[in-house]
């Protein structure tokens, strides 16, 4: 199968859907790679690397459409592109179908299959194709770094010889991908952080990032994230009140606030009022994620930078992936390699469009004339996020219990073993001739000093150390040589054999004993 | 020599066999240990051969002499992996070894007691070096004194017996010559049971003075014991099996010292045979199973269905392996029973090597039971020139997986299966596993989607975090140094 990837149309979009290595990936999976000239350019994938890496050039869009069996695209196609699609032709892409029920129309009469890479179900197996988890990673660095530039201080505490600098105090509103990537950059870059969710599952997850959870006082019975497909669900207006009451405590001390909150097929909930903003000191940064979808901030001008009256800088941007083209696309043309994977079971270059697989059937959005959006329920239920038990830390005075319990049973064992232990040697010793407890008074103080001995060998040393009571064991020569002087030939050839292979025993189980200590080196 | 002498030589060959066995709790220290070991056995052998009323030296020296050239070249010959056959052939020989004195021991107190009955004098008989020093032992012994003596014969050969044909099962099953799954004739343990009843009738009988047919019948039951139960016992469970075979072997030594009066033998034996049980009670508590239920056969029943497991085991390449030992820091190695059968420590060792010498934190797990011998593993990563500084046991490691990038599983199952910690109702439940899974990578390299030896599915192989690479471990290994400098 010829697979091809257009130049991105939408103005501004750096992003590409192929890169030379995904290219040479997908020739592995025995399919053609195309690409239209200079459409890596702007990620910094020159024509030049793509042909190296086998893929065919082909000079314009048109052409690409025409020659390829699979489109590879990552931002939803314009009206011009999906009229170049023909009957069979797959298009795989972001396609956001709740917003573009009208473009599915348009493919579906024409008879494509298109595949939306937003739509893959957030089920274990798929995550590395989840474009969006891949390009959430991605945005909430870079809202981070955009923060950062517009921020006039350290994000980092320091003590310099001119004078003391506080950290920066940054809020993350929202605990998605995107707002476990920003915590993690802002805390590696020395920032105080806050994390807040309407998940209060997430809170290990936050604090697992170096974040310290804002805790609400709020009792609500509270929704598992597993049941909406790992997304936030819309909250209670009591529950929202309490949250913003949060918020307007928090927002005087904040530096920069790094919003990520959306609500799936909604508009972004507003979080972050006006007030909020004048709460805040001169110089502070807003960076919303959800501006493309009206902004956590009511003062959030999409795709624009702007500064309040009092001095806050609001960044609106929706085009952070793009920002960071050559890493996004790097990730998205892996994650679209892995759906052709899917989609190759044999690595043969045929296209097998599996409706039974779960994670083919729900990024599927439109197949042989029909459109298959919205998709039934993922068979596998998403993230597994069983309610954990708690196990009850015990208290000391219960661990001192159990510690003298034990100890008790300790005791009582042991005295138990010494009483039987000493009942069965008077016994033994009342009945048996005096020649014999001489033997058997060795006989029991050797087996001690054997258990003593023995528990403090080192379990690396197990081995060597059977090889060297099998040569010990070899000892039995002893009961041979004072055998083998009978005048009975029977007994002389018996002892005869036992001297000889208890020899072979005490002979190579020293030896090899020797061979295997040799070899522990020390580095 | 006097008697004084040669006791004075054995108790100097007791203690340095007791350093040379507490020498082996360090790796340094063993080194030495050894030569304590091989001194107090020259020490011993040396004094009993010059010790009055030993005859047939030159007999003797050629004994040894061929015995010694054998042991040489097995010893010199035998791959680390076969360590687990030859220690199973070796204690064979002393079970063997045991069962031959035993009956010897017979042979010489009947015709003791014919020299008694003929009227000949005892100090005639050892001036003319007729009766050696032991016939002349029995010849002072009384009836009790007899009695107690025959009951140890018959305890030396019993014993003797069970660890000559237990061991030589052992042998084949280790070596691949016998079939290595668990397999017993119909009537199970019961015709052990038939069998050692019986063994006690015939104890009874030769103590009564029936004869030595009881004792070679007595030999011939006790080695069907030990072929049989061993033949009941799975692959998996050798590292038990051996302890418990290299227990016996002391102990049948010991008994042989009873019967011989000679303490030397009783202090060896004693030593050997608690060595051999601590191993098998260390092996048991790893495996978190009942010794008896071990020796028994089988795993015990399970109390209720088995955990489903979910998800799907996902394979990968060694070209992704080696991009992520690329990006890891610190990377934990798992080696079992499969690594040795592929023969994969060469490889691995070189591969230890190559990420170390990128400054990663490289280290080896190795869990109590994994291979088919105690310390299997250590020795087998030693021969390969693993640093034994970075082979960790499982209570020293298992707090750090969390904190490790990789963690690479070759060839081990059950020692790392989490279904022993969240599964109640498995049947390894409760069994100390290697947390592996606590990774952020897990490397599985297995030749097959199958289950292990114990039949029971792998959680792990499932998780999300675990990418399997399928293949034989040698082959998958080398294969990943191509693509690691």
């Amino acid at each position: 199968m010829k697979i091809g990837a257009p130049k991105e149309t939408h103005e501004g979009e750096a992003r590409v859907a192929m890169t030379p290595a995904s290219a040479k990936d997908l020739a592995k999976l025995g399919h053609a790679p195309l690409i239209e000239a200079g459409a890596g350019l702007k990620a910094g994938f020159t024509d030049e690397a793509y042909r190296e890496a086998g893929a065919e050039v082909l000079p314009g869009a048109e052409e690409v459409f025409a020659a390829a069996d699979v489109v590879v695209k990552v931002r939803p196609p314009v009206e011009a592109e999906v009229d170049r699609l023909r009957e069979g032709q797959t298009l795989i892409s972001m396609i956001y179908p709740a917003q573009n029920g009208e473009l599915m129309e348009r493919a579906r009469e024409k008879g494509a299959t298109i595949v939306a890479m937003d739509m893959v179900p957030r089920i274990s197996r798929a995550q590395k194709m989840d474009a969006l988890s891949s390009m959430a990673n991605i945005a909430g660095y870079r809202a981070v770094i955009e923060a950062g530039s517009n921020f006039g201080r350290f994000f980092t505490g320091q003590v310099t010889a001119a004078g003391k600098v506080p950290p920066a105090k940054v809020l993350v509103v929202g605990a998605g991908v995107a707002g476990l990537a920003a915590i993690g950059t802002a805390t590696s870059l020395g920032a105080i952080t806050y994390a807040f969710d309407v998940r209060p599952e997430v809170a290990e997850q936050i604090e697992s990032m170096g974040a310290e959870f804002v805790y609400l006082d709020f009792e609500e019975a509270s929704q598992d994230g597993a049941a909406t497909g790992g997304y936030a669900a819309p909250s209670s207006p009591e529950f929202r009140e309490a949250q913003l009451k949060k918020f307007r405590e928090l927002a005087p001390d904040m530096d920069i606030v790094i919003t990520t909150a959306l609500i799936p097929g909604r508009d972004a909930p507003v979080l972050w009022t006006k007030d909020m903003v004048e709460a805040m000191k001169p110089g502070s940064v807003i960076v919303d994620l959800a501006a493309e979808r009206g902004g956590n901030c009511e003062l959030t001008v999409a795709d624009q930078k702007i500064t309040t009256e009092n001095g806050v800088t609001i960044v609106g941007y929706t085009d952070f992936p793009s920002r960071m083209a050559a890493q996004s696309s790097t990730l998205y043309a892996t994650n679209i390699r892995h759906m052709l994977t899917d989609l190759t079971p044999g690595k043969d270059g045929a296209l097998n469009h599996n409706m039974e697989d779960d994670v083919i059937r729900g990024a599927t959005v439109v197949r042989e004339r029909e459109i298959t959006y919205p998709p039934p329920p993922p068979k596998v239920p998403a993230i597994a996020a069983r309610p954990k038990e708690k196990v009850k830390e015990p208290t000391p005075e219960e661990k001192r219990a159990k510690e003298l319990a034990t100890f008790k049973q300790q005791t009582k064992t042991q005295i138990t073993v010494l009483a039987v232990g000493a009942l069965v040697m008077l016994i033994i010793g009342a009945f048996a001739p005096a020649s014999f407890m001489a033997h058997f008074i060795v006989f029991a103080l050797a087996c001690f000093v054997g258990f003593q001995v023995i528990w403090n060998v080192s379990h690396a040393l197990h081995t060597p150390l059977m090889a060297v009571t099998n040569a010990i064991s070899g000892i039995v020569i002893l009961g041979a040589l004072l055998q083998i002087g009978s005048g009975n030939w029977i007994v002389v050839i018996l002892a005869f054999v036992s001297v000889l292979i208890a020899s072979i025993n005490i002979v190579g189980g020293f030896l090899v004993t020797r061979r295997m200590l040799a070899m522990f080196q020390k580095s | 020599m006097s008697i004084g002498f040669v006791s004075a030589c054995y108790l100097i060959a007791a203690i340095l066999f007791i350093l040379s066995l507490g020498g082996l709790s360090g790796q340094e220290s063993a080194k030495r240990a050894i030569w304590y070991g091989i001194a107090g056995m020259a020490v011993a052998v040396f004094a009993t051969i010059f010790a009055p009323g030993v005859y047939n030296v030159l007999l003797i020296l050629v004994a040894i002499a061929a015995g010694a050239y054998a042991g040489y070249v097995v010893a010199g010959r035998v791959q680390m992996t076969e360590m687990p056959q030859l220690v199973a052939a070796l204690h064979s020989f002393v079970g063997l070894a045991a069962v031959f004195i035993g009956l010897s021991a017979d042979i010489m107190l009947t015709r003791v007691e014919n020299l008694q009955l003929s009227g000949a004098d005892l100090d005639v008989l050892i001036l003319g070096r007729d009766i050696t020093a032991f016939g002349a032992a029995l010849w002072l012994k009384d009836a009790a004194e007899l009695n107690i003596f025959r009951v140890e014969v018959a305890l030396g050969i019993f014993i003797g017996a069970v660890t000559f044909t237990g061991s030589v099962v052992a042998f084949g099953k280790l070596a691949g010559r016998v079939d290595g799954k668990p397999s017993k004739l119909p009537g199970g343990h019961m015709l052990n049971l038939a069998a050692a009843v019986l063994c006690l009738v015939l104890l009874i009988m030769f103590v009564a003075g029936a004869g030595i047919w009881t004792m070679l019948l007595m030999a011939l039951l006790a080695g069907f014991i030990g072929w049989h139960l061993i033949m009941g016992i799975g692959g998996a469970d050798m590292p038990v099996v051996v302890s418990m075979l290299n227990s016996y072997s002391g102990w049948a030594a010991a008994a042989i010292g009873f019967t011989l009066g000679n303490d030397l033998l009783i202090v060896t034996g004693a030593l050997v045979g608690s060595s051999g049980a601590i191993l098998s009670y260390i092996m048991c508590k790893a495996m978190n199973r009942k010794f008896v239920s071990v020796i028994l056969g089988g795993f015990g029943g399970t109390s209720g269905p088995a955990q489903a497991v979910e998800g799907e085991m996902v394979a990968t390449d060694a070209d992704a392996v080696a991009s992520l030992l690329e990006d890891a820091d610190s990377v934990i190695i798992i080696p079992g029973y499969g690594m040795a059968v592929a023969q994969a420590q060469q490889p691995v060792a070189e591969l230890t090597r190559r990420l170390r010498a990128k400054g990663k934190k490289v280290r080896f797990a190795i869990h109590p039971v994994a291979g088919r011998l105690p310390g299997h593993m250590n020795v087998l990563l030693a021969e390969a020139k693993v640093p034994y500084d970075i082979v960790m046991e499982m209570d020293e490691i298992n707090d750090d997986f969390p904190s490790t990038d990789v963690a690479i599983v070759i060839g081990s199952n059950d020692i790392v299966n989490p279904a022993a910690q969240d599964d109640p109702n498995s049947p390894i439940a409760g069994m100390p596993v290697l947390e592996v899974w606590k990774a952020k990578d897990v490397i599985v390299s297995k030749r097959g989607q199958g289950t292990g030896y114990s039949g029971i599915e792998n959680p792990l192989f499932y998780k999300d975090n675990t990418r399997m690479l399928y293949g034989d471990a040698k082959k998958s290994v080398e294969e990943l140094l191509t693509k690691i400098s």
